[in-house]
């Protein structure tokens, strides 16, 4: 009896045969499958009871209803709301991406004070107590030694309640620098005011037009209400409505028009001249309307049209020739119910007024104003709270003119001057300035010039829900909480024909530390007391929000939007009778105001024009891409971390460049790296980069992705309103 | 060398004819210890243990709710079902400790006081790629609770939570006894005792789940 290798070969057998006797083999095998297919990193949708919350998107000024799907306390879709008038069950790629904003690793989880430099990203979390209790000590200390004007505050809030507020807060405390950031809505609403006349805000029947010109306006791209154009265009397509868009880059609108007019960039103002020289000469102009209701044609208008603008003239300027400058008019002029439109890509930048001017006066030459599918006047209830008694302080601070040189009580702001006056330091000095849904270092034209004048801001308080480029470079950030975990009224839809009421209301609860903007503003306006306390006496923003919707409110909480169907836009008689429509705004020369406003830089030292173009894939404002939006970008447009700028082949093919080129692009305010992409769809001498991208500040998710292109544009200020008017700037490329 | 004794080994074999009790004896060894690792040690590795958070007693409810099972495990408005209940539920008589149970006292203390959600251990929960909706069988097949639950309102104690420490799913899925066979229609929850079911009463169901396609009906 001996053991040998033989008797563990059997002992192995046995084990074997056991093992595979018991049930460990195919247990184990059935385990391993279970597990490789629940791996436990893959995200698992939490169970519980769905509901869904209607809400309004208050993403950009499209006004969209949104149903946002709950598990629990938790969103996880947002859709479009079906029975919302303007996006009828419709949703953009960003109302889509609310979620990432919502629980994205962006927001600022709490007021938040800075330590290190400005700008280093290094804070200390602080108390809200604290946060407020320095800033109403400081503002007091300001007001008590009589400078209440060096308060100023930027907005970019859609809540009608909130810029109320803002303005309130400004009367009472005593500062004229209140600055709300204009859009092409406030372009159209100069423009509405100078040859209308009054007040209104202007609505496009886009849904009844026949015909539709678009001056540069990216109609497909983001503006306006970005849902309710693409559904207006689905109907154009479908009834056979022809769309014309005058641009001198295929955009996603020139792609889906009808016709793509490529005009020299800049010169899309006289190409509508130049077609009001056609309707002149040629009498296609609506006599009726012409004759009875308007003024200033004949005796400033048409003498400048003809003198000056006369097809052959207008080609040599804009590049497009006489004979479809003359086809297009005649094809406007004779269509039904035409519409002319402008407002560059989104409208984010109000732009000149000589375009709005040009393009306003082509509707008027073929009659097409407070007509169905045509351009309406709105004109909305805006409630009126009671005015605020200032005491000799706040008096006095409002007797300073405004820094950006507009008028007070304001009705329209240039932030771009404000930040001008601010950086040459020439007038009164801003101590202490508030940023409330806005982040204007990073949209305003030339950010350089609006980190001058923050640099000399010792005091800037950011309201922001994210550590955005602003919020990065200020003292004190006091979170807002975002769209969806707050209620804000929204009064009007851009572009919309009808008047609407909206309340945006929370979803969910705040995820963070943060307090509305609106119950902030009235603690500090308890903590100042005087005037400011009076003015602002109500218990929180839900009060205010009460205070100025009344009994709607409560309807609002449940309908979210109230929108007038039954609007009818006031007829000729009615509105024109006692006010003619002016051609010429009364009071500005002829000359001045359909002067286009050039591009700043030295043809002999940068031969291309950079312009900018925006994308819905691409937001580009106070919201930051969400990377969701980020990941449909084209790798056209952004490839890695590169910014690609559009070039035409042929102008590529002459400065030596092949597709994905690294090169230098610079203009008088700066260079940047980026690389080439050849399109055809830009002219040749044009180059074009997107508006959206690099981000300095946020997440690894957008920092450092691509270029800003407001760093590379100049701001330059409209010579009659003042807006920001620049649509491109000098620009060479050159190898990296 | 070694080729030599190798080969030199041969014609002594059958001197070693005495060692074949041996072999056997190894093998039966071999065999009993890893009958022993599978069937005995291999189970109690593959599980793992925990009590619930709060001892709840069926039994107890059962006698106070007029519904039955759905009081609490109710379907919601939207034909989904609500599983085991949320605090929002328990709040409607436990606001306030109500007996004399320690741990009920506990419940309220711990959770209702600071609104916490108590996190139960669901034993019939399936992996999160099976699809199944107690609406069809209980609504539309009207079938009972206790054919996949077994005696659960029976139950005057939470006995202890078990699960598998590879998939981390709750034992009751494959069954307590690690062989799989079963006693009673509860004992396990795997495909085949869905199957068994759908095959049986396919023609009345008219059951999608046994046709060819039917696989994406469940797995997700």
């Amino acid at each position: 009896m001996k053991i040998d290798r033989r008797c563990f070969l059997s002992l192995a057998v046995g084990a074997g045969a056991g093992i595979a006797l018991s049930p460990l083999p195919w247990k184990l095998t059935d385990d391993v499958s279970i597990w490789s297919q629940n791996w436990p990193w893959t995200p698992v949708p939490k169970r519980g009871e769905a509901k869904t919350v209607h809400s309004i998107c208050t993403l950009c000024p499209g006004g969209c209803g949104i149903s946002v799907r709950k598990i629990d306390d938790r969103a996880v879709k947002i859709e479009g709301m079906k029975t919302h008038p303007v996006n009828q069950g419709g949703i953009c790629a960003l109302g889509l991406s609310g979620l990432q904003l919502l629980y994205g690793p962006t927001r600022v989880k709490g007021p938040l004070k800075r330590v290190g430099d400005r700008g280093k990203g290094q804070w200390m979390p602080i108390s809200w107590d604290q946060a407020i209790r320095e800033v109403t000590e400081k503002l007091a200390a300001i007001r008590k030694a009589g400078r209440p004007q060096s308060v100023a505050w930027i907005s970019g809030a859609s809540s009608n309640t909130l810029n109320l507020l803002l303005d309130r807060f400004s009367q009472a405390y005593g500062t004229p620098n209140g600055m709300r950031l204009p859009t092409l809505e406030d372009a159209y609403a100069l423009t509405v005011s100078l040859m209308n006349g009054g007040k209104a805000r202007i609505g496009f029947d886009f849904e009844h037009a026949g015909y539709v010109l678009s001056l540069g306006a990216g109609l497909l791209d983001g503006w306006g209400s970005p849902v309710r154009m693409f559904k207006a265009n689905a109907h154009w397509k479908a009834a056979g409505v022809k769309l014309v868009q005058v641009e001198p880059r295929l955009s996603r609108t020139a792609a889906k028009a009808d016709t793509w007019i490529s005009v020299n960039p800049g010169t899309e103002a006289a190409l509508a001249l130049g077609m009001a020289h056609v309707i002149l000469t040629e009498s296609l102009y609506k006599a009726d309307f012409v004759d009875s209701y308007t003024e200033g044609l004949m005796e400033g208008f048409r003498n400048i049209v003809l003198a000056d603008f006369s097809p052959e003239a207008v080609a040599k300027v804009t590049g497009v020739d006489a004979a479809t400058i003359t086809m297009l008019a005649r094809e406007f002029a004779k269509a039904k119910r035409p519409i002319a439109v402008c407002g560059r890509g989104q409208g984010t930048l109000p732009g000149s007024l000589d375009l709005f001017i040009a393009t306003h006066a082509l509707n008027a030459l073929v009659g097409n104003l407070n007509q169905p599918g045509g351009v309406w006047m709105v004109r909305e209830e805006i409630p009126s709270w009671p005015d605020v008694q200032p005491d000799s302080v706040a008096k006095a601070g409002l007797g300073y003119p405004r820094l950006d040189g507009g008028r007070t009580p304001a009705g329209i702001s240039l932030p771009n001057r404000f930040i001008q006056a601010v950086a040459s330091g020439k007038d009164y000095p801003v101590e202490a300035l508030l940023v409330v849904e806005s982040n204007p270092l990073y949209t305003l034209n030339d950010t350089a010039l609006v980190r001058q004048a923050f640099s000399k801001i010792p005091f800037i308080v950011s309201f922001s829900s994210f550590m955005d480029d602003t919020a990065a470079w200020s003292d004190l950030i006091l979170p807002n909480p975002i769209y969806l975990e707050r209620a804000d009224d929204v009064v009007g839809v851009s572009g919309y024909p009808y008047p609407t009421i909206a309340l945006s209301q929370p979803v969910v609860k705040p995820q963070c530390n943060t307090r509305p903007v609106g119950d902030v503003l009235l603690q500090i306006g308890k903590g100042l007391g005087d005037s400011v306390a009076t003015a602002l006496a109500w218990k929180d923003f839900n009060a205010c929000l009460e205070s100025s919707l009344g009994e709607r409110f409560k309807s609002l909480k449940k309908a979210v939007v109230w929108v007038d169907k039954g609007y009818q836009p006031a007829a000729w008689d009615e509105v024109f009778a006692t006010e003619r429509f002016s051609f010429i705004p009364k009071g500005i020369a002829a000359d001045a105001v359909l002067k286009p406003v050039g591009v700043p830089g030295d043809a002999g030292s940068f031969p291309l024009t950079l312009m900018a173009y925006d994308t819905m894939r691409l937001s580009n404002g106070y919201i930051g891409n969400p990377p969701f939006l980020t990941k449909i970008l084209e790798d056209t447009v952004l490839k890695q971390t590169d910014g690609l700028v559009e070039i035409n082949p042929k102008t590529a093919k002459s400065l030596g460049f092949d597709e994905g080129d690294r090169a230098q692009i610079e203009t008088p305010k700066g260079k940047a790296l980026v690389k080439v992409h050849l399109d055809d769809g830009i002219m040749p001498g044009v180059v074009a980069m997107p508006r959206g991208l690099g981000h300095e500040a946020y997440d690894a998710y957008l920092a450092g992705k691509g270029i800003n292109v407001n760093n590379l544009i100049a701001s330059v200020n409209d010579p009659v309103s003042g807006f920001e008017a620049a649509w491109g700037i000098r620009a060479k490329l050159s190898k990296a | 060398m070694s080729e030599h004794e190798h080969m030199d080994a041969a014609p002594h074999e059958s001197e070693d004819h005495g060692s074949g009790g041996m072999v056997f004896l190894f093998f039966l060894i071999g065999l009993a210890a890893s009958l022993i690792v599978g069937w005995v040690i291999f189970p109690k590795l593959l599980y793992s243990q925990k009590n619930q958070p709060i001892d709840f007693n069926h039994v107890l409810h059962n006698g106070l709710v007029s519904d039955g099972c759905a009081s609490c495990h109710f379907f919601r408005e939207d034909g989904t079902f609500s599983g085991s209940p949320t605090l929002a539920q328990c709040i409607d008589c436990h606001s306030d400790v109500q007996g004399e149970s320690e741990e009920e006292k506990r419940f309220v203390e711990e959770y209702v006081k600071k609104g916490i959600e108590v996190p139960w251990l669901i034993y019939a929960r399936q992996p999160n790629c099976v699809f199944f909706s107690h609406a069809a069988h209980v609504k539309i097949a009207k079938m009972e609770c206790v054919t996949c639950h077994g005696e659960m309102g029976e139950t005057e104690h939470l006995r202890p939570y078990e699960y598998n420490r590879i998939t981390g799913y709750s034992r009751d899925i494959w069954g307590h006894n690690i062989a799989g066979i079963k006693h009673h229609t509860w004992d396990r929850m795997k495909m085949d005792d869905c199957s068994e079911c759908h095959q049986q009463k396919k023609d009345m169901l008219g059951s999608v789940q046994t046709q060819k396609e039917g696989c994406f009906v469940c797995h997700k």
